[in-house]
């Protein structure tokens, strides 16, 4: 059977409505929230600082280390608290995707710590989480050449769509998540994984579609720094 | 050494005179462990990594109460590579082996549904482990080849009573529908190239790595690297993994 309309209604290219916060996390460096949908994340940013055990120390450059995990009661059935085989993978591609447009030469010795944690998920919390660390980067002064932008795209049954939810990711005939990053100034990937099937043609057709969308979530992010920034940092 | 594998690249040459899209010579061998329910070697070049199955049974997940499991481990091994060390798998063995597991979940390869034995309450697991025996580049790729090779060996130990007679074998396969094949691209300057040897991997900015069916259909994709990769790159990648593997595919004569 072929998917016509989007459980939800949306356009096959139309993201959920999104929202970004910075700053909401007082004690933090730097700090966000953004949401999709009903996909909530929080991230928060401490550093440059210390780097202990001190051998992870490296007088070249600084050290970017993120930690990303879903909260216990974040999804319907309670996830085991503390690091699984998943949030290891996706702390570490978190860290790759944002790797490209930090200059971590100019913190020698020194670490930032990010931490990305999602409170509520339906589906996309990899993405979600990567746009509130970037603000999170962002609101702490940490240099970066871009924001980077996220957006889990894919296919549900024989429909290319971006910003899948979780009733998509159910969808009975099946359902491709392909999550990406980007820098959008560069056009640059940073973020790239998928799971399930799709022919060369339409994983291109996903990624080019995705690019647009990461254009649109560049503009909610920079929304949201200007509301905390107004004025407060012009040059 | 990074300079030097990208100057030969530039001059559209590589350290061993590969082609960019060339594959060192592989060589798939099984019968690791006369224990295991199934088991391979593959070298690629001299990178060597062997991969087992193991069978147990147990009670299915609530989501999929007539389908079995799969699980996907991985070892760096501290003898394959001065850099391994030993303890628990540290984030790139997390990441070889879900890069493996996806490549065999998503395609479907393994007919979870025949791995049934009484709905909802005693289904088969199939646990498959990797070890990386010699680091000379592309673990992922020999990984993931070892796990495929092993999963075609692997035959269904004897059952009494819903109890595993351990070391007993019977002759039934385990049922595969497909046989999903991974391969990484990796990126050095603004060359894509395939199957990188140690001094190469050294250099790489960023790799994607590409899981594909036989019909040609992708089923899983992994960049790894703190580089970027651009949408024309990622589909060249995509392209010359498909072309490198109908070429795989006739070689192994697994068909």
């Amino acid at each position: 059977m072929a998917y016509e309309k989007r459980f939800d209604g949306r356009k096959f290219d139309e993201v959920r409505e999104m929202e970004a916060k910075i700053g909401i996390i007082e004690r933090a460096d730097g700090s966000a929230m953004f949401r999709t949908g009903k996909t909530i994340a929080i991230a928060a940013v401490y550093g440059p600082r210390g780097v202990f055990p001190s051998f992870l120390q490296n007088p070249k450059k600084g050290r970017l280390k993120c930690t990303y995990d879903l909260l216990s009661f974040s999804v319907t059935e309670r996830k085991r608290p503390g690091p699984s085989r998943r949030s290891t993978e996706i702390s570490m591609v978190t860290e790759h995707s944002l790797a490209p447009v930090l200059d971590m030469t100019k913190y020698s010795y020194a670490g930032i710590d990010l931490y990305v944690y999602i409170t509520q998920a339906d589906a996309g919390t990899r993405a979600a989480g990567i746009n509130a660390a970037s603000l999170a980067l962002a609101d702490a002064g940490i240099p970066m050449k871009d924001l980077i932008t996220s957006i889990a795209v894919g296919k549900v049954s024989d429909k290319i769509a971006v910003d899948l939810d979780k009733a998509e990711e159910d969808h009975e005939d099946g359902a491709t998540d392909l999550p990406m990053a980007m820098s959008t100034r560069t056009g640059e990937i940073t973020l790239l994984q998928m799971d399930g099937n799709m022919t060369r043609a339409e994983i291109k057709e996903a990624l080019e579609m995705g690019k647009k969308a990461c254009e649109g979530i560049k503009k909610v992010q920079i929304e949201a720094l200007k509301a905390k920034y107004n004025g407060g940092n012009k040059k | 050494m990074k300079a030097y594998v990208k100057s030969v690249l530039d001059a559209n040459d590589r350290l061993d005179g590969r082609k960019f899209e060339d594959s060192r010579e592989i060589e798939v061998s099984y019968g690791v462990s006369n224990k295991a329910e199934g088991s391979a070697r593959v070298k690629i070049g001299k990178t060597e990594v062997i991969a087992g199955v193991k069978m147990d049974v147990g009670t299915p997940y609530g989501d999929s109460p007539n389908r079995g499991n799969l699980m996907v481990g991985a070892e760096r091994l501290p003898v394959a590579n001065p850099e391994f060390l030993p303890g628990p798998p540290n984030p790139a063995a997390i990441e070889l082996a879900r890069i493996v597991d996806r490549g065999i979940r998503e395609s479907g390869m393994i007919d979870m549904e025949k791995l049934c034995i009484r709905k909802g309450e005693l289904v088969w697991n199939i646990i498959i482990d990797i070890y990386p025996m010699n680091d000379d580049g592309n673990l992922i790729d020999a990984s993931a080849l070892a796990a495929v090779a092993a999963l075609r060996n692997a035959v269904f130990p004897k059952l009494v009573e819903d109890k595993v007679q351990w070391g007993e074998f019977t002759e039934n396969k385990v049922p595969l529908k497909f046989i999903p094949l991974t391969l990484t691209v990796s990126k050095i300057g603004k060359h894509l190239i395939l199957d990188v040897n140690k001094e190469e991997e050294e250099a790489v900015e960023t790799r994607l790595s590409v899981s594909v069916s036989e019909k040609g259909n992708v089923h899983a994709m992994q960049k790894g690297g703190e580089a970027g990769l651009s949408i024309e790159e990622s589909d060249k990648a995509i392209g010359m993994v498909i072309d490198a593997l109908s070429k795989l595919r006739k070689d192994l004569k697994w068909n």
